[in-house]
């Protein structure tokens, strides 16, 4: 479905941030992006659907190189939700319409009010949705623009740290719904997260990053104590409770 | 039967936020009668009154001899300078806030205005585009080369622009430090612009002076269209991107996520602003504050949702320059005050009140 091939990127005037990284996904599945901090990780999630323009490597979707594509036809398969999602004086509403927006031709149709409806139900926000996003907490905001992304109604979901500033029922809220999602509507979801245990819990691949490159792929026998540590530098003890990976630090 | 129901349903969907988003439409309706209601009070009064219902009926073709000079030659046009100047600045300050994420922007506080100022000093002093003459409301200025005055002053302008455009780039680049370097560029130009009175004549000199003033009295008809013309062009390109100024709320890298060339939306907004700007600068000189204040007026009516506040923000610009004339004509009557400085005196303190709101941080 997707298929990035020796993707180098560099900020300008800097040293390369991702240095021939590769990956392969079919739909259906749930990715965690693990790695320390600077290890290349959004920056590459951000290559995948051209938000960043890599110095070289291709990014194919379903055969179709995209770097060929329009940045709204890019939007069409692909959403993307940042770490922090902006605050405005948009209504929850008016915010999860713009994931309409690509397939706009002038402004919104039925059709597109009965899928943003569909998507605020499905993210439970319909009490909120008259409310400013200005006026909502971290969490609420979040699943907002999770929402918005439905609303994109993308084979690719991107989410760059999506449970970075939540408690943890919002945590498993929300990475609960993007695994559910992956399953049910046969989307890939695409997850930067530091949460090992979260990680483990709601994904079924793994791309482990050191120092701008593919340090370990797979599923989830890649995480393991020996690549925690040469990833992380961390010491840590994995141990199996009813079937789940749970990882503990020494 | 099925299908019937099934469109039925489809309608059904967003029925809440439409009849929210029909209150909005109801604000808009209203801010256009208040337009027309200020105007009808701008041809009203002034040092001769005028009766409401003889406003009407002379802009109807009943009026008397008097009432014709007074409403139709006199302050017609004044007051219809007023709309399309306003409604331009306001919506230009609106895109602004949009393109640049900084509800501080606007053509006066990043230094946009003052650059086009220096382009027509320039052009009026140097270049030889303008004098002072007796007009029918006193001393005016002639704009007798207004093209050469209006290219000057979009060149000023387009000098801030791009300056703002790559400062904007650097996104360590807080809100605050974009107006100031909006300030910098402000006194620069000022300077650029005392420089050239300096060197100048007094007719010129008084001609330039008495234009940085703003003044709504000196245009023609045929300014009036070409203003209305630029104004209007402006309103359907903003207009045509409402949804993208909706989608660069959420950053630069959501935007680009729903689609938004950001890069080429930036540029070419930008350059809107500033031909917009720069036409009405040139021909009515420095109106301060009003595209900022237009957009924080209606904000809290419409939110932060391109599709009625760019609207909104260009009838609460027209309302606020009218009103700010009609107080310039009336304060102390005959004599006619600087505009600019009415609508900095009501600016200034709206502009307070954002920064100590700390407003820029949302």
């Amino acid at each position: 479905m997707i298929h990035a091939k020796e993707i180098t990127f560099a900020y300008h005037g800097m040293e390369p941030v991702l240095q021939n990284m590769s990956m392969e996904e079919t739909k259906g599945h749930c990715v965690a992006f693990l790695g320390n901090n600077g290890a290349g990780k959004s920056t590459f999630l951000k290559c995948l659907n051209r938000i960043l323009h890599p110095k070289s490597g291709t990014v194919c979707l379903e055969g179709r190189n995209i770097s060929g594509m329009k940045q709204v036809e890019i939007a069409r398969e692909m959403a993307y939700v940042e770490q922090h999602t902006t605050s405005s004086k948009l209504t929850v509403y008016d915010m999860v319409l713009l994931g309409r927006k690509p397939h706009m031709t002038i402004g919104p149709s039925a059709a597109d009010y009965a899928i943003v409806d569909e998507a605020i139900a499905r993210m439970h926000l319909e009490e909120l949705k008259l409310r400013y996003v200005d006026e909502l907490s971290g969490g609420e905001l979040q699943k907002v623009a999770l929402a918005r992304a439905l609303a994109q109604q993308p084979k690719v979901l991107l989410l760059d740290e999506p449970t970075a500033s939540l408690d943890l029922r919002n945590q498993h809220e929300v990475m609960g719904i993007a695994a559910q999602i992956a399953k049910e509507t046969d989307m890939l979801v695409i997850v930067v997260i530091h949460d090992l245990n979260l990680a483990l819990k709601y994904c079924d691949r793994f791309l482990m990053f050191k120092e701008g490159r593919v340090f370990r792929y797979g599923d989830a026998s890649v995480v393991t104590e020996e690549t925690i540590k040469a990833v992380y530098g961390v010491d840590t003890t994995i141990v199996n409770v009813e079937e789940n990976k749970f990882v503990v630090v020494k | 039967m099925d299908l019937l129901l099934e469109k039925k349903t489809i309608e059904a969907h967003g029925e809440g936020y439409r009849a929210f988003i029909r209150k909005k439409r109801i604000f808009l309706l209203l801010l256009f009668f208040m337009t027309l209601g200020v105007f009808v009070v701008a041809l009203a009064f002034g040092s001769s009154t005028v009766p409401f219902d003889r406003v009407i009926a002379t802009l109807l073709g009943y009026g008397d001899a008097k009432e014709e000079i007074v409403v139709m030659n006199l302050r017609l046009p004044r007051a219809t300078t007023a709309v399309v100047a306003g409604f331009g600045l306001g919506i230009v300050g609106c895109a602004m806030q949009g393109i640049l994420r900084n509800p501080l922007a606007s053509a006066s506080t990043i230094g946009v205005s003052q650059g086009a100022a220096f382009g027509a000093a320039f052009a009026i002093i140097v270049l030889g585009g303008g004098l002072m003459s007796a007009g029918t409301s006193g001393v005016q200025l002639n704009l007798n080369n207004p093209i050469l005055i209006m290219v000057c002053a979009f060149l000023g302008s387009m000098i801030s622009t791009v300056f703002i455009v790559l400062l904007s780039k650097f996104k360590s680049m807080s809100a605050g430090t974009l107006i100031l370097a909006g300030v910098a560029l402000s006194s620069l130009f000022s300077a650029g612009t005392t420089l050239l009175e300096y060197f100048a004549d007094d007719v010129r000199v008084a001609a330039v002076v008495y234009w940085t003033f703003g003044d709504l009295g000196s245009t023609f008809w045929k300014d009036i269209l070409l203003i209305s013309v630029v104004v209007l062009l402006a309103s359907i390109y903003f207009g045509i991107n409402r949804w993208n100024y909706n989608a660069l709320q959420g950053g630069e890298d959501t935007a680009k996520g729903l689609g938004v060339n950001t890069r080429r939306i930036l540029i070419n907004s930008m350059v809107v602003c500033a031909i917009t700007a720069s036409v009405i600068v040139s021909h009515i000189g420095i109106i301060n504050f009003v595209g900022l204040i237009a957009p924080h007026m209606v904000k809290r009516f419409v939110g932060s949702d391109y599709r009625y506040l760019l609207p909104a923000s260009g009838l609460a610009g027209a309302v606020l320059l009218l009103l700010s004339d009609t107080v310039a004509r009336l304060a102390v009557a005959p004599i006619v005050l600087p505009i600019g400085a009415i609508t900095s005196v009501l600016g200034a303190p709206v502009f307070l009140w954002i920064i100590f709101k700390g407003r820029w941080n949302k």
